[in-house]
């Protein structure tokens, strides 16, 4: 396995494409823009004319540096505005909420204005939100692991690189078609299994009583864990292929297997990068909306069912379903409120699994 | 029995451990591909079957629903597919410039300094934030703060936010990879910086930032969430991007998921979904294509 055939780079889902060509590009590009520099004419103090070109270089210096700034500015204040505005749009109704924002599992939004009542908590939206994505985490993990450890270190690099295509591929589906697969094709297919494991295992509370169909917590985790899949496989299979080779063959020089190399070489040296992966896609996760919007089936009862087979929300399938709503700021800032919370949470995912690939470079 | 062949059988014998572990571990790695490839067979093929009558039909590709109700058949999705167009359009419009510039600032203006790692770190932050929030961001922003209308202008708002990463950092790798005695050769001829940049730096770097700019439109193409909260869904055609209603091939399923199996018009979500998967799939494979012919070239 020659290392420049490995797919490396691959830092997000469908990268790859760049980061091939960009190896690729690196020894070439002398010589694609070589005659470039020589078309523009060489500035000499004495002649009048270029004394007026160097003034034109400058304001275009002036402009470009200013536009690079100005962009580099929107950035930053795009991510700082969307707290912002969240928080200032859901500040109103927070005021007004007569339940705790935190704690409650109630949802009865009405306009205060017209009369209506506004009482609203997310600990229900938080509970599924974060038992959907836990187990999500959980089902995608092992197997992209297992399918980063197949592509780097047991298939030929080409065969390996178009099974990472495949499974890159998987990122392209909208999340719409995942939904409809999700709850049309495969949740129903998953029936029997789910009657096995109520009847097997009905007595755990995690698999107690829920809904009668398959539109429950455990679909939409099944499929999230299908939509994640891509990015940790491709994370997980960038950090792998960068196992240092001496690595690999000293441990192989010992006498040791396949597994046994991979255990001692591997996996240590790409834990981190699996851990980082790992959060990427509990974030991807935690945010899904529509996908879990058509697959959960939305219930009365709002208390939390601990219950894999339960129906519910997640915050992100809460304030899809009730975009109709949005007719007074008082509701809307209900459900912005629940917004800047899904926000302030996958900040925070993001955050750790940066902190994380950071602390990484520096070892 | 000597001591010299009981220790060589249990050697073996713990050999034969270690290779039976080997040959699970193997077995269990080809099964974990194959768990992680079905679902992509699964849905192609259940998308294909079900969708293809639909869009083979010229009406799919040249008619839009106006008048057409769920209990007839006919009419196409030329309103849902203009409309994902447009939005795709107008958001690469405005984010391919910003992207571009970011990276610009990050490579060329910002390398190594505080302010290129605060952007940096936004930028990671930014690939992360979920689109539903994008969405009530620019729902708090444009229609609640500023008191305007749902309207594709705000849809293609939101979906800027979510294109910006991906053209950013692709553009990123690539600037990164431009050689420092290419831009030294370029300021050592008189250049000046902006030139050496534009006709020197964002050329060397082109088939990157194409790629990007085609991954980034894949991602936003295939979006829902914003659709859902900044536009209304319409059935038939609009082409000005001002008015608050536009059919798009997601809100199109979203739609038709709705009617009752028997009817034709639910036929049309696997229409609908297959003309998606094929806009955001050719999408990617040209991405693929342009990185892989840009390489080919250059060999």
């Amino acid at each position: 396995m020659s290392a420049d055939d490995v797919d490396s780079n691959a830092t997000t889902d469908l990268r790859d494409p760049v980061a091939e060509q960009a190896a690729a590009q690196h020894d070439v590009t002398m010589t694609a823009s070589g005659p470039r520099p020589r078309a523009a004419s060489p500035a000499t103090p004495d002649h009048p004319e270029s004394v007026h070109l160097t003034k034109v270089g400058h304001l275009g210096d002036t402009i470009f540096r200013g536009s690079a700034w100005t962009a580099a500015i929107i950035l930053v204040a795009l991510v700082a505005f969307v707290g912002i505005f969240l928080l200032v749009t859901a500040i109103p109704s927070l005021m007004q909420n007569q339940e705790n924002f935190l704690t409650s599992t109630r949802w009865d939004i009405g306009n205060p204005a017209t009369g209506g009542t506004l009482a609203f908590g997310i600990a229900g939206l938080l509970w599924t939100t974060v038992l959907s994505s836990i187990v999500a985490m959980m089902v995608a993990v092992p197997i992209a692991v297992g399918t980063a450890l197949l592509i780097t270190q047991y298939l030929r690099p080409k065969v390996g690189s178009t099974i990472g295509f495949l499974v890159d591929l998987l990122a392209a589906v909208p999340s719409i078609v995942f939904g409809l697969w999700g709850a049309k094709l495969f949740g129903p297919s998953l029936a029997p299994l789910y009657g096995w494991i109520r009847d097997t295992f009905g007595w755990i509370p995690l698999f107690g009583p829920g809904v009668d169909s398959t539109s429950n917590v455990l679909t939409a985790s099944l499929v999230l864990a299908i939509m994640i899949l891509p990015i940790i496989t491709a994370v997980s299979r960038d950090v792998f292929a960068q196992t240092p080779r001496d690595h690999i063959e000293a441990a192989l020089a010992l006498g040791a297997t396949k597994w046994e190399m991979i255990r001692t070489a591997v996996i240590p040296y790409g834990r981190s990068g699996v851990v980082a992966a790992s959060m990427l896609g509990l974030g991807r996760a935690l945010g899904e909306t529509v996908a879990v919007m058509i697959i959960l089936s939305q219930v009365n009862d709002t208390s939390i069912n601990v219950s894999l087979f339960a129906g519910g929300e997640t915050f992100a399938s809460k304030i899809a379903n009730n975009a109709a709503e949005f007719d007074s700021p008082a509701k809307t800032g209900a459900y912005i409120a629940a917004g800047l919370v899904l926000f302030l949470v996958t900040f925070a995912v993001n955050a750790a699994a940066r902190i994380v690939v950071d602390r990484r470079r520096v070892k | 029995m000597t001591v010299a062949t009981e220790a060589r059988r249990q050697l073996q014998g713990a050999g034969g451990r270690r290779q039976a572990t080997d040959q699970i571990v193997r077995v269990l790695v080809y099964l974990a591909a194959a768990v992680a490839l079905t679902p992509l067979v699964w849905i192609l093929a259940s998308v294909i079957m079900q969708g293809i009558g639909q869009i083979i039909t010229i009406e799919w590709w040249t008619q839009d629903l106006s008048g057409v109700t769920d209990r007839s058949a006919g009419g196409g999705a030329l309103a849902a597919i203009v409309g994902t167009l447009t939005i795709g359009l107008i958001t690469g419009l405005i984010a391919v410039p910003i992207g571009v510039l970011g990276a610009v600032f990050l490579i060329e203006y910002g390398r190594g300094t505080k302010a290129a790692r605060v952007v940096s770190f936004m930028v990671d932050i930014l690939s992360g934030v979920p689109s539903i929030v994008a969405a009530l961001f620019v729902y708090a922003l444009i229609i609640t703060t500023l008191g305007g209308n749902r309207s594709t202008f705000a849809a293609s708002f939101a979906l800027v936010l979510l294109m910006l990463p991906t053209v950013l950092r692709s553009t990123e790798e690539m600037l990164k990879l431009v050689p420092d005695s290419l831009r030294e050769a370029s300021y050592a001829l008189g250049v000046s910086k902006w030139k050496t940049i534009l006709m020197v730096v964002i050329p060397t770097a082109f088939s990157g930032i194409a790629t990007g700019v085609v991954l980034g439109l894949a991602r936003v193409m295939g979006e829902t969430a914003p659709l859902l909260i900044l536009v209304a869904y319409a059935q038939n055609l609009n082409l000005s991007p001002t008015v608050d209603t536009m059919a798009t091939l997601p809100t199109l399923i979203n739609r038709a998921r709705n009617v009752a199996e028997t009817l034709p018009g639910y036929e049309r979500v696997w229409g609908a979904a297959l003309t998606l998967i094929l806009i955001v799939m050719g999408l990617n494979l040209l991405a693929r294509w342009i990185a892989r012919a840009s390489r080919l070239k250059e060999r």
